[in-house]
């Protein structure tokens, strides 16, 4: 176990390195961040000198160092734009987006993991089939489209949901949540649900995939042949067993969902991280965009871990090496 | 059944048919027999004989594309085909319960081996957390595993084959079942471990006064172990009778070259001839005998007319229309 951690730990600081480096070099192909903080009229003058504080006139290397210094000594830089610590900026946007995408991913996961059981126990039902047929709206329908029609709809036309905004938030331990006001859940819901639908359709697809798989094994005809009743069949013993994948998946589609909740940020203006990395990229904020783009890459990182933790959790056969 | 012995099972002209793309097969075609109570009866026949098809038939676990057709299952009396699915759930296991050919297959592999045998408690019995417990451990202990206590918590993985095979038994055994259908429970484990999960296996039956069918494609197996022997091919009955009277008068050809494929322990001859000639395609069955094109006695009538069942006194019969009477050497 500790020598797991360890290689987990290493993996993690390597892979934050070389995602560092990489956006590092990306940022100096893009715009030039120093007309972003200059005025439109500024002298020749005043931009070099603008571009000295920022330290822009420095070689791309020499840059990379003191970014990583200042890392080691917990300063992340500063916004261009908001002139405010960009790590500081991130993650008072972040419990926003995270709260999206957890009711999102429990959407999915509600919705997603009985069609598919079921799916995958009778696959040649009617119902299987419509639910199949369905599942694959939700993936091929974009995300935006069905944002719009939702908000058209919904907000709009009918006015039962706001059509944008978080709502009431309330403070908690300095973090803004809008799970604890009714307000709030009546602002989440329909973002939330625009974003799960592609997730609910591929989790779907891949429990019904795993059902039919595990259908086929003894264990399942045993527990028949025990007396246990069909849907105990279903949800005791196959369930389990065909969870490897679905986690695996689920894993990575949480990562994605809050590092890229961009799209639905934005339709819904929700005030979240997705919306400031748009923004960020639109006016070469180049901090905001590194510390993001790291964050995004650790959150990746621990999901990981903690998907390797749940193996462990379903399978007694997997240990972690 | 021998004479004297009270009925448990009597399956009477039971039909499983699949009707699969390929076309109807007629995996079960009419097929008769009776389990007396205490009873041992051995099902054999070469491979897609239709033995396992018999088996999940008598429990109801046919699944589409297959269907029980026709036919009379009696259990105790009444009939299993006009049971609803949850009447079925609780003779499963409790009254009727099976074991199958792949120990290393039929455990659910992430459940410990404790939960998979307390299930069946939990199913079939009003015990309380501790005394199933209690009787879970004494009953892995039965079946010859040692410190059942903490055996419990293992998971399958944990265990040999032939330790597996114990613990299904135990699984089969632990609601006092009536009838125990086994399928092939041996044939996936090597030979030493076989012999000694079917002495096991006859010893916990015998004990309880419970009935058992054995499936098989060994006869050696059967005639260790049977009261009384059913022999099929092609999903039909070509003799069947009690066990000692069987192996030593073979009636059918098909039995006699059955039998002259177990290898001979105490006789001078080591012979082990295959039955020459393969299993005809169930889908699409010559006419006349099934055995026909294997058969060294066939004859003329042969090809035309399919033999019925005759008997050959109290409980014998056989599906030929040239039986055979000689004895053979002992
Ligand atoms: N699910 C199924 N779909 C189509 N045909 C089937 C199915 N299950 C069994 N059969 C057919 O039924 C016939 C009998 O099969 P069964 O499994 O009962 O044979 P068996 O005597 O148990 O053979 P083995 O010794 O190989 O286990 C075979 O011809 C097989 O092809
Ligand atoms: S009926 Fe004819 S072919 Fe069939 S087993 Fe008897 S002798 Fe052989
Ligand atoms: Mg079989």
């Amino acid at each position: 176990m500790l020598g797991y951690l360890t290689k987990r730990l290493i993996q993690m600081t390597i892979v934050l390195w070389v995602v560092s480096v990489i956006v590092f070099m990306m940022m100096s192909f893009t715009g030039d961040p120093v007309f972003m903080v200059v005025p439109i009229d500024a002298t020749d003058a005043e931009i070099a000198q603008a571009r000295r504080i920022l330290g822009l006139d420095q070689s791309l290397l020499v840059q990379y160092v003191k970014f990583l210094t200042s890392i080691f000594e917990g300063d992340f830089g500063r916004s261009y734009v908001f002139r405010q610590p960009a790590l500081e900026l991130i993650l008072q946007r972040m419990p926003a987006t995270i709260e999206m995408v957890l009711v999102a991913m429990a959407f999915a996961v509600i919705v997603s993991i009985p069609l598919g059981v079921y799916a995958g126990a009778h696959p040649d039902s009617r119902i299987s089939k419509t639910i199949m047929a369905g599942s694959l709206f939700g993936i091929s329908l974009p995300g935006f489209w069905v944002g719009m029609m939702l908000i058209y709809l919904l907000a709009v036309q009918w006015g039962w949901f706001p059509s944008s905004g978080r709502g009431d938030t309330v403070e908690v331990f300095g973090l803004r949540l809008s799970l604890l006001t009714t307000d709030g859940w009546h602002h989440i819901i329909l973002p939330a649900f625009t974003l799960s639908l592609a997730t609910t359709a591929i989790i779907l697809r891949i429990t019904r995939a795993g059902m039919m798989e595990v259908g086929r094994q003894d264990y399942m005809k045993f527990a028949r042949a025990k007396g246990v009743a069909p849907r105990d069949v279903l949800f005791r013993h196959g369930l389990k067993n065909s969870l490897i994948p679905v986690v695996t998946i689920f894993g990575l589609q949480i990562g994605d969902l809050i590092a890229f909740a961009t799209i639905t940020e934005t339709i819904f203006s929700w005030p979240g991280m997705g919306k400031l990395l748009i923004d960020s990229i639109y006016r070469a904020d180049r901090p905001v965009i590194v510390v993001y783009l790291m964050l995004v890459a650790l959150i990746f990182v621990v999901i990981n871990f903690l998907v390797d933790l749940l193996y462990t959790l379903i399978d007694p056969r997997i240990t972690l090496k | 059944m021998s004479a004297g012995k009270q009925s448990l099972l009597e399956v009477r002209d039971l039909k499983t048919r699949f009707y699969t793309f390929a076309g109807v097969v007629n995996a079960v075609d009419g097929v008769s027999f009776t389990v007396g109570r205490g009873e041992i009866l051995g099902l054999v026949g070469e491979s897609g004989g239709g033995k396992s098809v018999i088996g999940f038939s008598i429990l109801g676990l046919i699944d589409p594309p297959g269907k029980v057709d026709d036919g009379e299952i009696l259990f105790d009396g009444t009939d299993l085909r006009r049971k609803s699915e949850k009447e079925l759930q609780k003779i499963r296991g409790k009254d009727i319960a099976m074991v199958f050919q792949d120990p290393m297959t039929s455990l659910n592999p992430l459940q410990t081996v404790g939960e998979q045998i307390d299930e069946m408690l939990r199913l079939h019995s009003d015990l309380d957390a501790r005394a199933r417990r209690a009787r879970c451990i004494e009953m892995l202990t039965d079946v010859g595993i040692s410190e059942a206590d903490k055996r419990l918590n293992n998971y399958p993985h944990q265990f040999s084959g032939g330790m597996r095979q114990r613990v299904v038994i135990a699984i089969a055994m632990i609601a006092g079942p009536l009838l125990i259908i086994a399928d092939e429970p041996t044939t996936a484990l090597d030979v030493t471990i076989q012999s000694q999960i079917l002495k096991l296996m006859r010893r916990q039956v015998r004990e309880r006064d419970a009935s058992m069918i054995l499936i098989t494609h060994d006869l050696a197996v059967v005639s260790q172990m049977a009261d009384e022997i059913v022999v099929l091919y092609c999903g039909k009955i070509v003799e069947k009778g009690p066990k000692q009277d069987l192996i030593s008068k073979p009636a059918h050809p098909y039995t006699q070259g059955l039998l002259g494929s177990i290898p001979k322990l105490h006789g001078r001859q080591e012979r082990l001839t295959q039955i020459p000639g393969t299993v005809p395609d169930v889908r699409n069955l010559p006419k006349g005998c099934n055995f026909r094109e294997r058969c060294p006695f066939a004859q003329a009538r042969c090809a035309e007319e399919e033999p019925e069942q005759i008997s050959l006194g109290a409980d014998r019969s056989v599906a030929c229309h040239f039986p055979l009477e000689q004895e053979l050497e002992p």
